[in-house]
């Protein structure tokens, strides 16, 4: 018996009358497509990533700027005058340059400057590919690792299990952001060597790998209990009564029935990675200048709060949008793909 | 003869005087009184003035130690005048190698105990078994400082500080004449503090203190309090002034945004640190009357790596000085009326200055504008183009923005250039070691005396480049020796012919900066803000705000 089997009994639980005929993976996505929350939430998903991947061309055709180079002397066009992109003060002791404002104009510094006479709305959008980028890569990661350990911790059991658990139980003691800070600090300042591999200390696959291992607890954990339930079940008792081996249990009864769950953390992860990725920027200790995320576009806002506050509103706004979007897309896969969840939910 | 017309007049210019001069005292002493409440975001370490080298603390020891010696505490230019303080006097030998200093009588400790000329040497002593961090720099050339180097625990400085309890003198040998050693006497590491202070670090336990404040508590985490020293009777104005406010205090924690708010509420009178870039307009313009701008002998520099790569190749350095555009950083610091562009060295102002910039559009006296393109050009002759290098700098406001603009800076002349901050706290000594491979960083430098050669031996001879240490503050590593020797020589020749010296520091100046292990960025000035209530604030150059000399009532 498979996962498939599992999802048709699933689907007939739920009185879907075409369920017979359709695939577990189809029912998912016509429940999905159903959940109209869910779906204008992958449609402000979906605007975000086209915005954030059009990026060049936004900087390079429509602003014509470069948002990784100073610019402080730099002048722009405000109601079709040049004015100076860093303003200086000319009133009382004539102290402080203050960087220009939303212009509201697309070609002329929308949002406005950082302190670097950068402009804010193609640094948002630049910023916005590797937060995404390095959210999706981590969350990647901790749901890779987390399903393999899991399954492994949960099926062999025993000793094996003993090792894992224990190990996993380690990193889970660790408040994650300090634990994440601190793998953060000591590789920044050299980056990280291990035999033929190297990282750089700019490099985004830091923040990739310290985010995406610090997370795997996260996910192996469920994953590991939920394997222990499936081994228990009788479509199992009744493969191992068969004689199946351990790899075709693994890969035909195992897996099928765990998958959903990784793909329902996947956006959660996500969400939650984008988050960690922040933090880190804004401690300095993730993305390094001149590279730019959302966190570190907030961290050259903060020092702008009293003036430009913009600077750091926007990247934070974009955070929210997303992390909300991610966790709300989440649930309407979790609703998905868990026909329980659902008949709780029309209940 | 003397014209009789004028005497009249001249009589009754003095009385005006003498009676200006007894309302003037009689209103200071209404000003006396109340608590002036100071700010910092954190406490500045140890408490011994020994040890302690930050200006957080230097400032406090004005109102609380003393030297034999000391900086006059006054404003402007006075305040580099070297005047006795605890020595009434001073006389110096021919070869300039003894130095004779008589103890004034009738000084006590804040905890009542007369200061002896016991006291002094013991002092001198404890320079090197608390392991000063100018021990090596400022006070090596004392007979016996070799030894009290090589095994602190033991110094005596036997043979170089000699007390004569009966003809009350303390008579320092040094090992070859040091024209600079009235300043480095009169700097809080050569404070005087009593016989029975502990050999090793005090650390938040305040030691006593002779001055017209003693530190009544120390709480790192929260806040410091001087009180009067009940047992100060002013013995120099100059050296020792009696302070207005009853109490000092400086408490910790909060952030500078927070800090300037409460002070523009008249909840505190100053802070230590510098207002956030997006507060100095207001500043200037709602509270311009709280604000003080003074010009400083300081310099922003950013020290290049001259035995690493891409550095080790002085077109690349030199590319590096013609790509900035110093005033795109005046911008970073606040704008003209906060900094001025610079190429150089040595400070305006400063001994041995002469102005000069060959890293502009038109190489003269001063900075004009960047000449990229040279400096792309000789990045193409160096080789070194495509070269990665990463711009360190503490992770402060200021410091991380002018970073962030140098590897800009670098990127657009053809270098792969990233940013990296590290934490204020651990940031200058990460810097100095050779062991992290710093390849360019961002440094400021703050005179300790005024003299050349505490900014171009200091920070570009080769005693000052330790490898491998964390006091190495020749941070580029720039070590000619034909260059050292002319310091050695300019060092020489202060004693005998100070105006020869200083040309020759001017020679040394235009050299060091030819061969750019560092760029110079800017000259700061600094802001001071306090609050509605502060009065007589006096500004010296050499340690700056004299906060015991305000008033806040």
């Amino acid at each position: 018996m498979s996962g498939a089997v599992v999802g048709e009994v699933a689907a007939r639980e739920a009185g879907d009358p075409a369920a017979t005929a359709a695939s577990p993976w189809r029912l998912a996505r016509r429940r999905l497509l159903r959940n109209r929350v869910a779906m204008v939430m992958v449609g402000v998903l979906v605007l975000i990533v086209v915005l954030c991947l059009s990026a060049p061309l936004y900087a390079h055709r429509v602003a014509h700027t470069n948002p990784f180079q100073s610019n402080l002397d730099g002048t722009t066009i405000v109601n079709g005058k040049p004015v100076p992109v860093m303003v200086q003060s000319t009133e009382g002791l004539g102290l402080g340059v203050t960087p220009i404002g939303p212009t509201w104009d697309i070609h002329h510094y929308f949002l406005g400057a950082d302190q670097q006479g950068r402009d804010v709305a193609a640094r948002l959008l630049y910023g916005g590919r590797n937060s995404l980028m390095i959210g999706a890569a981590a969350a990647a990661i901790t749901c890779f690792l987390g399903t393999i350990i899991g399954v492994i911790s949960g099926f062999f059991g025993g000793a094996i299990d003993g090792v894992l658990s224990r190990a996993l139980d380690v990193v889970w003691a660790f408040p994650v952001y300090l634990l994440a800070i601190s793998l953060s600090t000591v590789l920044i300042a050299r980056g990280f060597s291990w035999g033929p591999f190297h990282i750089t200390s700019s490099s985004l696959l830091l923040p990739i790998f310290i985010i995406g291992l610090v997370y795997v607890p996260y996910v192996s954990r469920p994953i590991r209990g939920e394997v222990i339930s499936l081994r228990r079940r009788e479509f199992v008792e009744a493969a191992i009564g068969l004689g199946a081996t351990d790899r075709r249990l693994l890969w035909s009864d195992i897996l099928p029935n765990i998958v959903t769950t990784t793909i329902v953390f996947f956006p959660l992860m996500l969400a939650i990675s984008m988050l960690t990725e922040a933090a880190l920027s804004f401690l300095s200790i993730g993305v390094q200048e001149p590279n730019a995320s959302w966190g570190t576009i907030i961290l050259d806002g903060q020092d702008l709060l009293y003036t430009r506050p913009t600077v750091a509103l926007a990247p934070g706004i974009a955070i929210a949008v997303t992390v909300l979007a991610l966790n709300v897309l989440g649930d309407g896969v979790r609703d998905a793909l868990d026909p329980r969840a659902k008949l709780r939910s029309t209940e | 003869m003397k014209d009789r017309k004028t005497l009249p007049a001249v009589l009754l210019a003095a009385a005006i005087a003498v009676v200006a001069v007894g309302s003037s005292s009689a209103r200071s002493a209404d000003h006396k009184g109340g608590t002036l409440k100071l700010l910092a975001k954190a406490a500045g370490g140890t408490l011994d003035p020994q040890v302690n080298y930050t200006l957080q603390y230097w400032q406090l020891y004005q109102a609380t130690y003393d030297g034999l010696l000391a900086f006059k505490k006054a404003g402007g230019d006075q305040a580099f005048e070297v005047v006795p303080d605890l020595a009434s006097g001073y006389r110096i030998s021919k070869d300039g190698k003894t130095w004779v200093f008589t103890l004034r009588k009738g000084i006590k400790f804040s905890n009542g105990k007369p200061v002896t000329v016991q006291d002094v040497v013991s002092s001198f002593q404890r320079i090197f078994k608390v392991k000063s961090p100018t021990s090596g720099g400022f006070y090596a050339g004392i007979v016996g400082a070799d030894k009290c180097l090589k095994t602190p625990a033991t110094c005596t400085l036997a043979g170089g500080v000699v007390g004569n309890a009966k003809a009350n003198t303390v008579t320092i040998h040094l090992t070859a004449p040091d024209p600079e050693f009235k300043f480095k006497l009169a700097v809080p590491h050569a404070s005087i503090v009593p016989a029975s202070s502990p050999p090793t670090d005090a650390g938040t336990k305040p030691l006593p203190t002779t001055g017209p404040y003693y530190f009544a508590s120390y709480d790192p985490n929260k806040q410091l309090v001087m009180k009067r020293n009940p047992y100060f009777k002013e013995w120099s104005h100059d050296a020792a002034p009696a302070g207005y406010p009853d109490e000092i205090t400086q408490k910790f924690g909060l952030t500078v945004e927070a800090q300037i708010t409460a002070i523009e509420n008249g909840q505190y009178d100053w802070t230590l640190e510098s207002p956030p870039a997006d507060r100095l307009n207001e500043l200037g313009t709602k509270y311009a009357s709280q604000t003080h701008v003074e010009t400083l002998t300081a310099f922003w520099y950013a020290p290049m790596n001259v035995n690493i790569p891409p550095f080790n190749n002085l077109k690349a350095r030199q590319a590096v000085n013609y790509a900035i555009d110093r005033n795109a950083l005046v911008k970073i610091f606040g704008g003209p009326k906060l900094a001025v562009p610079s190429c150089q060295v040595l400070p305006p102002g400063f001994p041995g200055y002469h102005a000069y910039c060959p890293y502009t559009k038109n190489p003269g006296a001063t900075w004009s504008a960047p000449d990229v393109a040279k400096a792309k050009k000789l990045v193409q002759e160096s080789g070194r183009k495509g070269a990665k290098v990463t711009v360190l700098s503490s992770d402060d406001e200021v410091n991380k923005a002018v970073g962030v603009y140098l590897a800009s800076v670098l990127n657009q002349i053809g270098f792969k250039a990233t940013a990296k901050t590290i934490s204020g706290n651990i940031f200058f000594t990460y810097a100095q070691n050779t062991k992290n491979k710093v390849q360019i960083n961002v440094q400021q430098w703050y005179q300790d005396y005024p003299a050349a050669s505490d900014f171009l031996h200091i920070l570009f001879g080769c005693e000052s480049f330790h490898p491998g240490s964390d006091s190495s503050i020749n941070i580029a590593g720039f070590c000619n020796k034909p260059i050292n020797n002319q310091m050695h020589k300019a060092l020489a020749l202060e004693s005998e012919n100070f105006p020869a010296a200083n040309k020759l520091w001017s020679k040394i100046d235009r050299q060091v900066t030819d061969q750019s292990p560092m760029a110079t960025l800017f000259t700061p000035r600094h802001i001071d803000f306090v609050s509605k209530r502060v009065g007589n604030f006096t500004f010296s150059k050499q340690f700056y705000w004299l906060v015991d000399q305000s008033w806040v009532q």
